[in-house]
């Protein structure tokens, strides 16, 4: 390599590294300030690492915040709505990839164009319907509007699209229903889409924040972005202190992202539809 | 044959009747509603245009329009050619890249209440690490989301930070579908690097960007939750985005019909982008 190949080249991950740091300096930053008292995080010029550090921050948003109701609560609409919207697009998917029946054009086209409607166009008409049905301010009124997922289906119709031919023929011969054939073939073959739109769903439910917003009003019944969110104070806020809160928030995200790195960048990339 | 439609009836409404009742239902009541005056509470009016005719004379419309756009301007740029520079110099693996592509992600994984309340904090106009920074420096910092000019590129930094990820795993992945082979050729034919890039990378990867730019617009016009929790649309409504507004006048003002009015040009704003994009991918998008 030339010279000035090479120098470009330690200027290239020089910059990258300036951007890595970029990135991850603001979650230090997080840590840092939670462990500081009130007089040092708002000190000039900044300590980095907390010279006097204290756990009180910690101490003050359990005790603002019921976290451990927050988890609870966000972990069973989670999963029940991931696991809900998985299967049911599954089972769709694969009646439209592997069936033939009157009408299946027309019914895929309604899931097409329903894919258009974001959250944010009927979130007026959903708080009414869910006033009408008296599900405001619960956890099944919170989880109901968001298992419909047309993505979902049409995500997993493009999976089972790709089964071969014969293994179901095969199936088939052998008398095998529908059911038997989704059950012992489809899914277990279609396991790299299934875990992908798992993530996401679960994801897009563990971070939603605009319908909560709208439908939960008691703090008994909030997710963990909503108790997140009323950490700031009307007139001044308690930075150490959210700072506290958004770290023992962000640390199973962390964890959950580590663990599952490749499988998480994967399915943003596969299904990325969903930004 | 018969046999068929009940299997795929028992198939299929599991996820069909959620969609009629959580979907398409209250898509056909927005539609209604936008014709109607209502707070919620007091019996229903049907105002007919109404809605619409004061969306377009008056300026709160046209304001959140606006800020939408010069979110867009501010954001688009930058985090395409922040996530393309990404992309391109993590493209080939050296010791440590798989953790820089881990850490740009990141912030991709994180909610946005994390991120607006840590962006929130770290420009803090008083205290905060960014305006500490510049006090080192002798520079008296800007007073960032407390401010109607700084709110904005305040929303939008952290809008750039959490996105930049995705942008670069979009753009990653189009860069390695280019077959190493068309770059190796040019530069055997004396092709300098620069020329490689522009003449053969960028123009190859227009897949990638037409992607990029589509999924920003569809997702910039319904940006809710940074503007929610950073600014709260103010100050001086200088960050007021169309949800926004949507919400407030739901929840806040009672005009739950002028509200549907504004979704149902949100939800236009969002067909005529999928069309114009179905359109436009076949002209000048350049698959390889």
């Amino acid at each position: 390599m030339r010279k000035s190949g090479l120098r470009g080249s330690y200027l290239t991950k020089g910059l990258l590294i300036l951007g890595g740091i970029v990135m991850i300096f603001p979650f230090f930053w997080m840590v840092s300030s939670s462990l500081k008292n009130t007089a040092e995080a708002f000190a000039t010029p900044p300590t980095l690492i907390p010279k006097a550090a204290t756990l009180d921050n910690y101490r003050h948003v359990m005790t603002n915040l019921d976290l451990p109701r927050l988890f609870f609560n966000s972990i069973s609409v989670s999963v029940t709505v991931t696991v809900i919207q998985v299967l049911t697009s599954a089972m769709a998917g694969y009646a439209f990839a592997r069936l033939h029946f009157r009408g299946k054009k027309f019914l895929f086209l309604v899931y097409l164009m329903t894919m258009m409607v974001p959250m944010q166009v009927i979130i007026v008409p959903l708080f009414i319907e869910m006033r009408q049905l008296h599900l405001l301010d619960s956890l099944l009124g919170l989880g109901l509007p968001m298992v419909v997922s047309a993505f979902g289906v049409f995500f997993m119709r493009q999976a089972m699209t790709g089964i071969p031919m014969e293994i179901e023929e095969a199936a088939l011969l052998d008398g095998a229903s529908h059911i038997r054939i989704f059950r012992s073939i489809a899914l277990p073959l279609t396991i790299p889409a299934l875990s992908a739109l798992t993530i996401l769903a679960f994801m897009s439910v563990w971070n939603a924040f605009l319908w909560p917003l709208v439908e939960i009003f008691s703090p008994e019944k909030m997710t963990l972005p909503l108790g997140l969110a009323n950490l700031q104070g009307e007139h001044s806020t308690d930075w150490p202190m959210v700072m506290a809160g958004t770290t023992l928030a962000v640390i199973p995200v962390i964890l959950v992202y580590v663990g599952f790195q490749k499988h998480i960048t994967q399915s943003f990339l596969t299904a990325g539809l969903k930004g | 044959m018969k046999r068929n439609a009940r299997v795929a009836s028992a198939l299929i409404a599991p996820s069909f009747i959620p969609l009629i009742a959580f979907l398409i239902l209250p898509m056909i009541a927005a539609v209604c509603l936008s014709f109607a005056s209502w707070d919620l509470l007091s019996p229903i009016q049907w105002i007919g245009l109404g809605n619409f005719k004061e969306l377009f004379t008056h300026s709160i419309f046209y304001k959140s329009l606006f800020h939408s756009l010069v979110f867009i301007a501010g954001y688009l740029p930058l985090v395409y050619f922040l996530g393309l520079a990404a992309a391109l110099g993590l493209n080939k693996k050296f010791r440590g890249s798989s953790f820089l592509r881990a850490a740009y992600f990141l912030p991709v994984v994180t909610s946005w209440v994390i991120v607006s309340l840590l962006w929130k904090w770290i420009l803090n106009p008083n205290g905060g690490i960014v305006n500490s920074f510049l006090h080192v420096l002798g520079i008296q910092g800007p007073g960032w989301w407390t401010s109607p000019t700084w709110a904005m590129p305040s929303v939008i930094i952290a809008s750039v930070w959490k996105d930049m990820g995705y942008v670069m795993l979009i753009l990653l992945s189009g860069l390695q579908s280019i077959p190493p082979e068309y770059q190796e050729a040019a530069a055997m034919d004396g092709a300098s690097k620069r020329q490689i890039l522009f003449k053969i990378t960028l123009p190859l990867l227009t897949p990638a960007t037409f992607f990029v730019i589509v999924i920003s617009l569809i997702n910039n016009f319904q940006v809710f939750d940074q503007i929610y929790l950073m600014t709260g649309g103010g100050p001086d409504g200088s960050t007021s985005v169309l949800v926004q507004q949507i919400v407030k006048n739901a929840f806040d003002y009672g005009r739950s019909g002028f509200a549907a009015a504004m979704s149902m040009m949100l939800f236009i704003i969002l067909l005529a982008i999928t069309l114009i994009q179905i359109r436009l991918q076949k002209r000048w998008v350049n698959y390889a």
